[in-house]
């Protein structure tokens, strides 16, 4: 949209503009892995150059249970994924094919739980989750999640669906297929790639929610954001230890952030931007 | 736009089938939805029951508990810390959200040219994004650390030092921003992109045959054309600022002293560490209204603008 044409000075300061910005994002986190690999001697008194080591791997994998934090992020956030997938897609199918009185308030409800103040979910939730020994379980987390993943796919997904002709639907009704055929054998493989992409961000928010499992877990089950703030209160000075923690914790994100590139925006802004 | 009209038109006609039809086939939809609505809504009903416990002096200390009407709401209006966390609340919601898009934008825009240096920022430039906020805390102490920080030994190099971060009142929610501005101006940045490569060629080939000035086009043309995507992004930014949590507690838990305490670290730190959790209620309550408020407010500004956008109005 802008011409081609500019000076070589425009040009210049334009790029340069850019690789501040871009040393500002991106050099925190080369610098984070890099100092994974520094002993907690050399920490003090070298910069780029220093004898490498695993140490700090060691110490954190091995010497606390950073590993089954690790593992319990997986199993919360993937099972809050799955729940919403198995109850969120079929939602956001009714909601773009069919037409029914109170759609849109009813779409705007499931939005809305997005934009909830997390603090006011969790106030009285602490209290009823106790009583109902959902307190610190897998299922208690699961279910709080939903709040973070459901609106999300449902939103997406409902745009994917939206996306589709429905003369293909009624060309599968007219060869006589049931509604729920049509919906398993032709729309589903359709939307496969967008919803795909929409779980692993769903996954994304998941993984990285800190302020649920802050409060409705404890002892049992710890999810990773909440591991690391040990790392921040303490006067540790383990540093190669806080950023092994930190990177552990990244990594996955920044793998999943490649693969879903293509759909990212559209997911990040509910569907609202077709990207 | 046109094509999802067209799509609707089909739809409704599709719907008058189903009309006629019976009552299993028109409970379809309600029955589909159901599921998804159940488990969201489920854990929403201690969310109703918050205003009612907002009128009771519960503790999770003590299992006794009574009516005592407004008290709670009473003694958080007339408290210096329930303004206070108002106004911590604008000033954080301000200096994020204000930062992120005007930069945001400025950053769309260089990156919207087609060079191969930007086709692989484009890309890159999400990692932040995707990175937990508590996390991105993490990376920016360690950073900003005085002994071991690459940030001081850079300042070192400009003869300052111990440069005080998120340990003093004067630079803390500075630092908290910076955080925040790290994480989430990628998320305006993608958002404007998309919206910048999704413009119409022609205006702007009109608008430089003519001579319009670089400004000119960007202040007539491709602003208005930008709304809706600038509206998204404000919507999403601004109303997650207003409710930020998991940067501040990560940083400092709201300190030093009451510097980053706003309407949501005071109602956690109110509710859980001092397990008063019926005085607890009111800030959050208030936070969820004024959130309610605005976000219906600019919701409906967004629909205005796409259908301008449009041009269906």
């Amino acid at each position: 949209m802008f011409s081609e044409n500019q000076s070589l000075l425009s040009r210049l300061i334009q790029n340069l503009l850019l690789i501040i910005y871009s040393i500002f994002a991106l050099f925190p986190l080369f610098w984070m892995a890099l100092i994974t690999f520094k002993s907690d001697l050399q920490m003090f008194n070298t910069t780029f150059f220093f004898t490498p080591t695993l140490d700090n791997y060691k110490a954190v994998l091995i010497g606390t249970d950073y590993i089954k934090t690790f593992i319990d992020n997986v199993i919360v956030s993937g099972g809050a994924v799955l729940v919403s997938v198995i109850a969120g897609v079929p939602a956001a199918y009714a909601l773009a094919r069919f037409n029914f009185k109170y759609k849109e308030d009813l779409a705007f409800t499931i939005l809305s739980f997005k934009f909830a103040p997390e603090i006011l979910v969790i106030l009285p939730l602490f209290m009823i989750y106790q009583k109902l020994h959902l307190y610190d379980t897998y299922l208690g987390l699961i279910w709080v999640y939903q709040l973070i993943t459901m609106p999300l796919l449902i939103w997406v997904v409902r745009g994917y669906f939206e996306d589709i002709s429905v003369e293909v639907e009624q060309a599968a009704e007219l060869d006589g297929y049931p509604w729920y055929s049509v919906f398993w054998k032709i729309l589903l493989p359709l939307i496969k790639p967008g919803l795909v992409a929409s779980a692993l961000l769903a996954f994304i928010f998941a993984w990285n929610s800190f302020t649920f499992s802050l409060q409705l877990s404890g002892f049992n089950i710890q999810t990773v954001t909440v591991a690391s703030l040990r790392y921040i209160a303490s006067d540790t000075v383990h540093y190669g230890q806080m950023a092994v923690a930190a990177t552990i914790a990244a990594l996955p994100e920044v793998i999943l952030a490649l693969l879903i590139q293509k759909h990212l925006v559209r997911g990040l802004s509910f569907g609202a931007v077709k990207g | 736009m046109a094509k999802l009209k067209s799509v609707e038109a089909e739809v409704a006609q599709d719907n008058s089938l189903y009309n006629k039809k019976p009552w299993l086939t028109r409970a379809r939809p309600y029955l589909i939805i159901a599921p998804s609505l159940l488990i969201t809504i489920g854990i929403l009903v201690p969310f109703v029951s918050a205003i009612f416990y907002s009128l009771t002096n519960y503790s999770f200390r003590s299992p006794n508990w009574k009516f005592i009407g407004l008290g709670n709401w009473i003694d958080a209006l007339t408290s210096p810390e329930y303004w206070h966390a108002i106004w911590v609340t604008i000033q954080y919601a301000a200096a994020t959200t204000i930062s992120e898009m005007l930069l945001g934008l400025g950053i769309a825009i260089l990156l919207s040219r087609e060079t191969r240096f930007t086709k692989i920022l484009r890309v890159v430039l999400i990692f932040p994004l995707m990175i937990a906020p508590v996390i991105a805390t993490l990376i920016w102490q360690l950073m900003t650390n005085n002994s071991v920080g690459i940030i001081e030994k850079f300042l070192n190099l400009f003869n300052i030092y111990n440069f005080t971060w998120s340990s003093s009142p004067k630079t803390a929610l500075f630092t908290a921003a910076l955080i925040d501005f790290w994480v989430y101006a990628p998320f305006v940045i993608v958002l404007i992109l998309a919206g910048i490569q999704s413009l119409p060629k022609s205006p702007f080939e009109a608008s430089r045959i003519d001579g319009g000035s670089a400004w000119f086009t960007f202040k007539n043309l491709t602003l208005p054309m930008l709304k809706p995507f600038l509206y998204i992004a404000l919507i999403f930014r601004l109303m997650a600022a207003m409710q930020e949590f998991a940067i501040i507690f990560a940083l400092t838990k709201g300190g030093p002293g009451d510097t980053l305490m706003n309407l949501s670290v005071t109602a956690y730190n109110t509710g859980f560490a001092f397990m008063k959790f019926g005085k607890s209620l009111p800030y959050i309550l208030t936070l969820w209204l004024i959130i309610n408020i605005i976000s219906k407010r600019l919701v409906a500004n967004w629909q205005k603008v796409m259908k301008q956008a449009s041009g269906n109005s």
